[in-house]
C-alpha cells in the first residue's frame, strides 16, 4: 500500500541537483538502528546523505534529482524493519523549534559574556578588600560594561518585549520587574563606573540573564520535543486518500496534498481523510468519531461527511470542500471560537504572583529611598541602596520558580504518554474536581471488538478470522484482528452487501449477514442481550456461529474512574450516544452520573452550568461534536485517535489504549502545581532574609550575586521532585 | 600591570573566539540531536554519509 503513494508532495529541492525528503521512521529507539540505517542506505548509489535524529526518530535523505523512486527507500527501510511515512513539518512545530534555537542562541551569549564578566569581577572583590587602585578598579569596571551591555541588551530581548507588551495590555507579568530590574541595575552600574564608585553590578545583570534563559530554553525545549513527537504520531497515522486525477484514472495521494473541488474515492472499511459532499454512491457509515453515535448512519448523493468517518458498505465518491456547508461543523467552529476567547483570559500561577509582586518590591524600593533620605543619608546613596534592594529582590527564583517545575513536569508526563499543547495545561489540569468523559472513542476504544469471543472454540474463531481476511467491512476486520488471522483462504468471493463466501476443504463456508448464513435465530438471540452490538455470523458445513461485535472499554476504564473518585474528584459521562449504549457504559464503569444523545451545544451548556457551581471540569473527549466542549471546559485532554480539531484544542493528548494516562495527567499536574507553590513561597522566604539587609545598605555586589545564585539552585532543586513519573 | 595591555585584549578574543565557536556549532545544527549525537561519539565506525557532511 505504502509504495503506491504519491511522494511528489514532500520532497523538497535541496539545491544542487539534490532532492530532500524528510520521513519519520517508527522503531528507531537505540545507536544500533541509527547506524544500521544510515549505513545501509548510504549504500544505495546517487544517496548523497541519509542521516538519522534519534532524538526525533527522523530520518533526513538527500539524493540525486531524478535518479530514484523514493518509494524505494521506504520499501528498504521495511525490509530493515522499520515503518517509515513521508513527513511535513508543521508551521507549529517549525516555530517551536525556531524559538527554542534563539533561546538556546541568546542563552550562550549571556552565559560567555558572564563567564567572561566573572574574570573582572573576582580581582575587583578581592582587590577591594586589599590594595586595588582605583585607576585599575575604574578599568576593570569599563570592561565589564563593555561586554555586558552588548550582551545584556541582545540576549534579555524576550523578557524586555514580553514585559513591554504586558504593559502595553495594562498589565504586569513576571518579566515586567525581571526587566525592570535588569535596566535599573545596569543604569546603576554605568553611573557608578563614571563616579568611581566601588560597586558596580555588571555581574549580577548578566548572571541572572543567563539563569532565565536557561529556564525557558529547557522549556521551549520540552515543548519543541512535544510537537516533534505529534507531528510523529499524525505521520505515523499516515493519513491517504484515493484522488481521481482523471474521471476514470485514481492515485494514492497524502491527506495534505487534496484540495477543496478534488474528488475522491471511499471504499468500504476506508476512513475518509476530508471534509466534503458525497457526490456518488450510497453507503452505510460510522461518525462515531464526529458526532459520539455508534449506530450506523446511511449516507446518499448530497450527505455531508467528515473526517474520521469510517465507511462501512457501499463505495462512494466524495468532492472534498474547504469550508464545509455541513451545518455541523459550521456550529462546530462558531461554538469553538466562542470558547477560545473565554479561555484566554485564564490568569497563570506567575501573573497572579507577579500581580503581588511587582508593586511591593517596587513600594519597599520607594520606601528604602525615602527612610534614607529622611535618616539624612545623600540623595546619591539613597538612590543605590533603593537599587540594591531592587536587585536583590529582582525575581531570578522566582522567574524560575514556575518553568523549572513546568519542564521537570512535562518530561514526567511525556514519559507517561501524555503531550501537552497549552504552556497553562499543568496548572489548570492540577486544579480540577470534576471529570466528564465522553463515551464513544474515549472511555471506548476506537476499534471495534468481539464480545463473545470466549463463546466460540478457538479453531472456529481463527478459521473465521481467516475468512474475515478477504473482506473490508469493518465489522469483518474486528473479527480477523481479534483472531490475529494472516492468512487468508483461497478462491473466496464476496456478495455486496451480504458477506464472502467459498469452500474450505470440500465444505461450504460463509461470514456476513445473519440472513446470509441462515443464522438469525442466533443473532436474535445476542441481540436481545446486547442492542448494542453488531453481528457479523459464520457457517462451516453444519455448524453456526454468530460474533457480537461492539465498542470496548479501554481496558483500565474501571480502576481509572475509581481511583478518581478516590481522590475526590466526581465523574460524569456526557456523550451524544444514544441512551442505551450510554447508561449500559456507565453501569459497567461505575459511573452513576450520566448524560446521552447530548449535542455540542448542550456539552458547553452542561459545562458552564458545573462551572457556575465552582466546579472546575477536565473534559475529556475525542471526536468533533467535543471540540467546542474541550475549549469550553476548565482543561483538556484528548485520545490520539481524536480528530484533528479535537487534538488541536485540547491542551493534553495521551497515547496508547489505556485510560491510565488521564490520571497521571491529574497526579503529575497536582504535585507539580504544588511544587509551583512551594517555589514561589522558597522565593519569598529568601527574599525575607534578603531585603532586610539590602534596606541596611550592606550588599555588596558579591553578596548580590551569591543570593541570587544560591536561590536559583535551591529552586531548581525543588523542581526536580516533579520528575517522578506515574506509572500508567 | 602593563602585561594587562596583552593579556585583557588576549582574554577578550578568547572569549569571543569561543562564542563565536558556540554560534556556528548551534547554526551547523549540532544541537538538534543530542541523544544521537551521544550515541555517535562511541559508535564503532561513522557511517559514510557522514563524510563531507555540510548541514
Amino acid at each position: 500500500m505504502q509504495a503506491e503513494i504519491d511522494f511528489s508532495h514532500y520532497l523538497r529541492n535541496a539545491g544542487a541537483g539534490l532532492v530532500h525528503l524528510d520521513l519519520a521512521v517508527e522503531g528507531i529507539n537505540c545507536a544500533g538502528c541509527m547506524a544500521k540505517i544510515e549505513r545501509n542506505l548510504s549504500t544505495i548509489p546517487d544517496v548523497t546523505s541519509a542521516r538519522v535524529n534519534l532524538t526525533d526518530s527522523r530520518l533526513a535523505l538527500e539524493w540525486k534529482a531524478g535518479a530514484l523512486d523514493p518509494a524505494l527507500f521506504v520499501s528498504r527501510l521495511a525490509e530493515l524493519g522499520y515503518k517509515a511515512y513521508p513527513f511535513e513539518r508543521d508551521d507549529a512545530e517549525t516555530l517551536e523549534a525556531q524559538r527554542a534555537q534563539g533561546l538556546l542562541r541568546r542563552l550562550g551569549v549571556a552565559a560567555f559574556a558572564a563567564m567572561n564578566v566573572m574574570m573582572l569581577s573576582i580581582p575587583v572583590w578581592s582587590g577591594n578588600g586589599s590594595d586595588m587602585l582605583p585607576e585599575q578598579r575604574d578599568f576593570f569596571h569599563w570592561l565589564s560594561a563593555l561586554i555586558v551591555l552588548p550582551a545584556a541588551a541582545y540576549s534579555a530581548q524576550p523578557f524586555f518585549s514580553s514585559a513591554l507588551s504586558a504593559l502595553r495590555a495594562r498589565g504586569v507579568n513576571m518579566d515586567v520587574p525581571i526587566s525592570i530590574g535588569i535596566v535599573l541595575a545596569l543604569a546603576t552600574s554605568v553611573i557608578e563606573t563614571i563616579n568611581h564608585a566601588e560597586h558596580a553590578y555588571f555581574d549580577a545583570a548578566i548572571m541572572l540573564i543567563a539563569f532565565l534563559l536557561a529556564g525557558r530554553y529547557l522549556d521551549q525545549n520540552m515543548r519543541r520535543r512535544t510537537r516533534a513527537f505529534a507531528g510523529n504520531l499524525a505521520a505515523l497515522k499516515s493519513e491517504t486518500a484515493t484522488k481521481f486525477i482523471s474521471p476514470t484514472e485514481i492515485r494514492t495521494v497524502p491527506a495534505a496534498a487534496i484540495r477543496p473541488g478534488d474528488i475522491v474515492l471511499l471504499r468500504p472499511g476506508e476512513r475518509c481523510a476530508v471534509d466534503g459532499n458525497v457526490i456518488e454512491g450510497r453507503s452505510e457509515v460510522d461518525q462515531s468519531l464526529i458526532t459520539g453515535e455508534t449506530l450506523p448512519a446511511m449516507v446518499t448523493p448530497g450527505s455531508a461527511v467528515f473526517a474520521g468517518t469510517l465507511v462501512r458498505s457501499g463505495t462512494l465518491r466524495v468532492r472534498a470542500s474547504a469550508a464545509s456547508g455541513g451545518t455541523l461543523l459550521d456550529e462546530i467552529s462558531r461554538l469553538l471560537d466562542h470558547a477560545l476567547q473565554a479561555r484566554s483570559r485564564y490568569l497563570r500561577l506567575a501573573e497572579r504572583a507577579s500581580r503581588l509582586y511587582a508593586p511591593v518590591v517596587h513600594a519597599t524600593a520607594f520606601l528604602t529611598m525615602l527612610g534614607w533620605l529622611a535618616y539624612g543619608a545623600s540623595f546619591h546613596d539613597s538612590i543605590v541602596t533603593a537599587i540594591a534592594v531592587l536587585i536583590i529582590t529582582c525575581p531570578c527564583a522566582l522567574g524560575l520558580a514556575i518553568p523549572a517545575v513546568q519542564t521537570v513536569a512535562s518530561g514526567a508526563l511525556f514519559g507517561s504518554g501524555v503531550l501537552l499543547n497549552a504552556g497553562d495545561a499543568i496548572e489548570r489540569i492540577a486544579e480540577v474536581n470534576r471529570v466528564i468523559f465522553d463515551k464513544t472513542g474515549t472511555l471506548t476504544l476506537p476499534e471495534l471488538d468481539v464480545a463473545n469471543l470466549a463463546e466460540i472454540p478457538g479453531d472456529v474463531v481463527s478459521l473465521a478470522g481467516r475468512l474475515a481476511l478477504s473482506s473490508r467491512h469493518p465489522v469483518a476486520a474486528a473479527v480477523a484482528r481479534k483472531a490475529g488471522a494472516a492468512s487468508p483462504l483461497p478462491d473466496i468471493q464476496e456478495e455486496p452487501g451480504q458477506g464472502v463466501y467459498g469452500l474450505h476443504e470440500g465444505s461450504p463456508i460463509r461470514l456476513g449477514r445473519p440472513s446470509f448464513c441462515g443464522a438469525d435465530d442466533l443473532a436474535n438471540e445476542i441481540l436481545c442481550r446486547d442492542p448494542e452490538a453488531s453481528v457479523v455470523a459464520f457457517r462451516y458445513g453444519e455448524f453456526r456461529y454468530v460474533f457480537a461485535v461492539r465498542q470496548r472499554s479501554r481496558a483500565d476504564a474501571a480502576d481509572v474512574v475509581a481511583e478518581l473518585a478516590r481522590m475526590g474528584i466526581a465523574v460524569e459521562i456526557v456523550s451524544g450516544d444514544r441512551e442505551p449504549a450510554v447508561r449500559l457504559a456507565a453501569e459497567q464503569l461505575g459511573v452513576h452520573e450520566w448524560r446521552a444523545g447530548v449535542l455540542p451545544v448542550d456539552k458547553i451548556t452542561r459545562i458552564e452550568e458545573l462551572a457556575r457551581q465552582g466546579c472546575k471540569v477536565l473534559m475529556v473527549g475525542d471526536g468533533l461534536n467535543d471540540a467546542p466542549a474541550l475549549a469550553a471546559a476548565h482543561a483538556s485532554m484528548s485520545p490520539v485517535t481524536a480528530t484533528h480539531l479535537s487534538q488541536a484544542v485540547a491542551d493534553a493528548v495521551f497515547l496508547g489504549e489505556r485510560l491510565g494516562p488521564v490520571l497521571a495527567a491529574v497526579k503529575v499536574s497536582r504535585r507539580a502545581l504544588r511544587l509551583m507553590r512551594q517555589n514561589l513561597w522558597l522565593a519569598v522566604v529568601y527574599n525575607v532574609l534578603a531585603v532586610p539587609i539590602a534596606i541596611a545598605g550592606l550588599v555588596t555586589p558579591l553578596i548580590a550575586a551569591a543570593a541570587m545564585s544560591g536561590s536559583s539552585i535551591i529552586v531548581m532543586l525543588n523542581a526536580l521532585r516533579a520528575r517522578a513519573r506515574e506509572a500508567v | 600591570m602593563e602585561v594587562l595591555i596583552i593579556l585583557v585584549p588576549l582574554a577578550l578574543s578568547l572569549g569571543f573566539l569561543g562564542l563565536l565557536g558556540f554560534l556556528w556549532s548551534l547554526k551547523s545544527g549540532q544541537y538538534d540531536d543530542l541523544d544521537g549525537a551521544a550515541w555517535r561519539a562511541i559508535a564503532d565506525d561513522a557511517p559514510a554519509s557522514d563524510q563531507g557532511r555540510s548541514k
